[in-house]
């Protein structure tokens, strides 16, 4: 069994600072990581490994410091990594991505014939969700998003059976391989890397690909050149040049200030009053 | 959306990338919303397309279309009906049984189908489970862009191309995304993030039915059951009228039923920032948030919670926010309508007390 796992280096966004004044991101020093919602796409490749053996292969396009996020898979155990970097992607939106991408798991198929694609539900930088189906699309797999358990899988028959999340429920899917999952978040919990498992990855050789060695038949579909999406404006959340009403009493009791609220808001705001008909009742229980 | 990890921090002028219309692709006309329909209901987000959808057909002078596709039952030409009540001129309605479940592979196949025999301008879908699934296949196979979770729709007047504002960067900024030189331009939407219109049973409009091959046994995919979530256990966040919600500044799971307090008189349901959630003082599923669910309800309680942007973008669209806070500088105080500087622990059992009395005074008075 052959499992690839695109995973992503993304700036640790909670740490990313806006600057007061001239709205500019502020990057500096903001550590990357590998994007959180793969880890869990990661885990669960190594647990099929752990029980049907086989390889992983990691697989991830950026810039070259990018590294650092595919060594950090193959310290939790992935057997191949394969940076896919090239200026020549820079600037790829989703549809971009999922072409570069595609092009080199066609590749890495070549040499050793991929069963299962693994993805994170999202990025926490893009948060688009599109690049796995995108993927999916290209190498015309059949497509499983938002996966929270695997079910079964028989190598033999070459069939995967999976819950899916959906609105409202939850579809129990079966589907023949290869196929391409996108894993939910919580599905399982990461296991932990040794410090020799570190020093191993360390050592471990790491393939780089260029746009050649990924074969993109059509370098205009790559990059920035490929992207049918531009960015035409950034810009801060616009300030509401609403303040709030700050309730104040003489005693500044919270029964006095609760009393007051509570005048002011069904005196002004008098549609309240027709919901809270409707929902509740005074003796506190919701209708 | 631009998923290189650097995009530019000084807008980058669209226009230098093949901005003009090739002819052909000028031909595409109308403003589309894919209707999700399963299991004989339809999801409110296609509602609250149709009413964004509407602005945007009326900007262009287009015609505004509902896409519904499932199962040939009973309940699917209704909703053709009520597409055109919620604001639709015209239905295309495609029905077969292999659609009966949402599955990737027909649905994709359908619906670009239907956009290469119709060329709409505009596509959007909701971005749910299902639609932000189909939504990347069907670009994908389209070769055209898409634009996810958007908060903003507009059109430019200059060109006539649609502007799909989304939050980018942890939701700390936000950025406008428009589509060059191809077409159709799609987006999916959140829930709750545009208002629902108000239907108008009295409007007509036109159902073309779309005839479907798919032959079951090519589909490779089956599903094989289907678990409904426990109802009556789930929040439901997204369509409450009144939402009480708590923060880090609970400090404790304890000090949380005074939230479930306050919402239990009023009939709210609970809500939490990611903080309180992170703590498990709450489930997951009452996060509100960019990274939770989208609120807009009549009424909106937060108490110990500061307004962090990620937050905010979550709720700001709620009628009436009452924000509890001991910080007098929290920026909460900056989009809330009112606020009470004070400690949430002695301020919940207050308002709880008052509602209570205010409800019973007003019974006695009806
Ligand atoms: C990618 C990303 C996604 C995110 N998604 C979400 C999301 O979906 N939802 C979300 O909520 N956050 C989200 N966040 C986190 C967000 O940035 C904030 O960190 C979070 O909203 C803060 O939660 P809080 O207001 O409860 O806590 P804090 O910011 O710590 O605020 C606590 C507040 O409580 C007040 N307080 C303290 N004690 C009391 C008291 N006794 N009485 C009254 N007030 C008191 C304090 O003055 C303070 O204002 C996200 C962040 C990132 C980076
Ligand atoms: N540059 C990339 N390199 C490898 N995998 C990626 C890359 N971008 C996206 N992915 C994969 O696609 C998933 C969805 O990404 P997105 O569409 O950006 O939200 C991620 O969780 C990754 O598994």
């Amino acid at each position: 069994m052959h499992i690839v796992v695109c995973i992503k280096q993304v700036p640790d966004s909670a740490q990313i600072r806006v600057h007061p004044v001239t709205n500019t991101i502020m990057r500096q020093g903001v550590p990357a990581i590998v994007n959180p919602y793969d880890l869990y796409a990661l885990e669960e490749a190594l647990r099929l490994k752990d029980c049907y053996r086989g390889r992983i292969t990691v697989l991830c396009m950026g810039p070259p410091q990018a590294e650092a996020a595919l060594r950090k898979a193959l310290a939790f155990g992935a057997d191949d990594a394969i940076l896919l970097t090239d200026r020549a992607f820079a600037g790829a939106d989703t549809l971009a991505t999922s072409y570069a991408l595609a092009a080199a798991i066609r590749q890495i198929h070549k040499g050793l014939p991929v069963d299962l694609v693994f993805a994170g539900k999202q990025t926490i930088d893009g948060d688009t969700a599109q690049v796995g189906p995108g993927i999916a699309s290209r190498l015309d797999m059949q497509l499983l998003t938002y996966v929270s358990k695997i079910v079964s899988l028989d190598l033999d028959a070459r069939e995967i059976v999976v819950h899916r999340r959906s609105e409202g429920g939850v579809q129990v899917l079966q589907t023949r391989l290869p196929a391409l999952i996108t894993v939910l978040e919580g599905i399982n919990e990461m296991r932990f890397a040794t410090l020799t498992d570190m020093f191993r990855a360390e050592r471990h050789p790491l393939t780089t690909w260029n746009k050649d060695d990924a074969h993109i038949e059509d370098p205009t579909k790559i990059g920035l050149k490929g992207s049918p999406t531009a960015v035409s404006k950034v810009f801060a959340p616009s300030p509401t040049n609403r303040r709030a009403e700050l309730i104040e009493t003489q005693s500044g009791q919270p029964a006095d200030l609760a009393a007051t609220l509570v005048a002011k808001l069904f005196s002004q705001r008098p549609e309240l009053a027709l919901s809270l008909k409707s929902s509740s009742t005074p003796d506190g229980r919701s209708a | 959306m631009t998923s290189a990890p650097t995009p530019p921090a000084a807008p980058r002028p669209a226009g230098r990338r093949a901005a003009k219309l090739d002819e052909r692709l000028a031909g595409y006309k109308g403003v589309w919303v894919f209707v999700e329909y399963e299991r004989g209901q339809v999801h409110p987000v296609s509602w609250e397309l149709l009413g964004e959808g509407r602005k945007l057909a009326d900007a262009l002078k287009v015609e505004l279309a509902a896409v519904l596709l499932g199962p040939p039952d009973g309940a699917i030409r209704g909703f053709c009906d009520k597409a055109i009540h919620y604001g639709a001129d015209l239905c295309y309605l495609a029905c077969h049984a292999a659609l009966k479940d949402y599955r990737n592979a027909p649905y994709t196949s359908v619906l670009t189908e239907l956009v290469n025999r119709y060329c709409p301008e505009i596509l959007l879908l909701g971005a749910t489970t299902l639609g932000r699934d189909l939504a990347g296949s069907v670009a994908t196979t389209l070769r055209t862009g898409l634009t996810a979770d958007c908060t903003g729709l507009a059109i430019d007047p200059e060109n006539r191309g649609l502007a799909a504002t989304r939050p980018t960067f942890g939701g700390s900024l936000l950025c406008t995304i428009v589509t060059l030189n191809y077409r159709p331009q799609m987006a999916t939407i959140r829930p709750r993030v545009m208002a629902t219109p108000s239907p108008d049973p009295d409007r007509v409009g036109r159902v073309i039915e779309h005839p479907v091959t798919l032959v079951e046994d090519s589909i490779i995919t089956k599903v094989l059951e289907f678990v409904p979530d426990d109802r009556s256990a789930e929040a439901n966040l997204p369509f409450a009228d009144i939402i009480v919600s708590g923060g880090r500044g609970m400090k404790r799971q304890e000090n949380f039923r005074l939230i479930h307090d306050l919402a239990r008189v009023l009939g709210a349901e609970v809500g939490a920032s990611r903080p309180a959630v992170q703590a498990g003082w709450v489930g997951a599923d009452r996060q509100v948030g960019q990274s939770g669910k989208t609120v807009r309800p009549r009424l909106y309680i937060a108490a110990g919670i500061s307004g962090a942007v990620q937050h905010r973008v979550g709720m700001d669209k709620s009628d009436v926010i009452v924000a509890i806070n001991e910080d007098a500088g929290a920026p909460i105080f900056d989009f809330a309508h009112y606020g009470i500087v004070g400690n949430a622990m002695t301020i919940l059992p207050a308002l709880t007390q008052a509602f209570t009395e205010h409800l019973r005074t007003r019974k006695r008075a009806c």
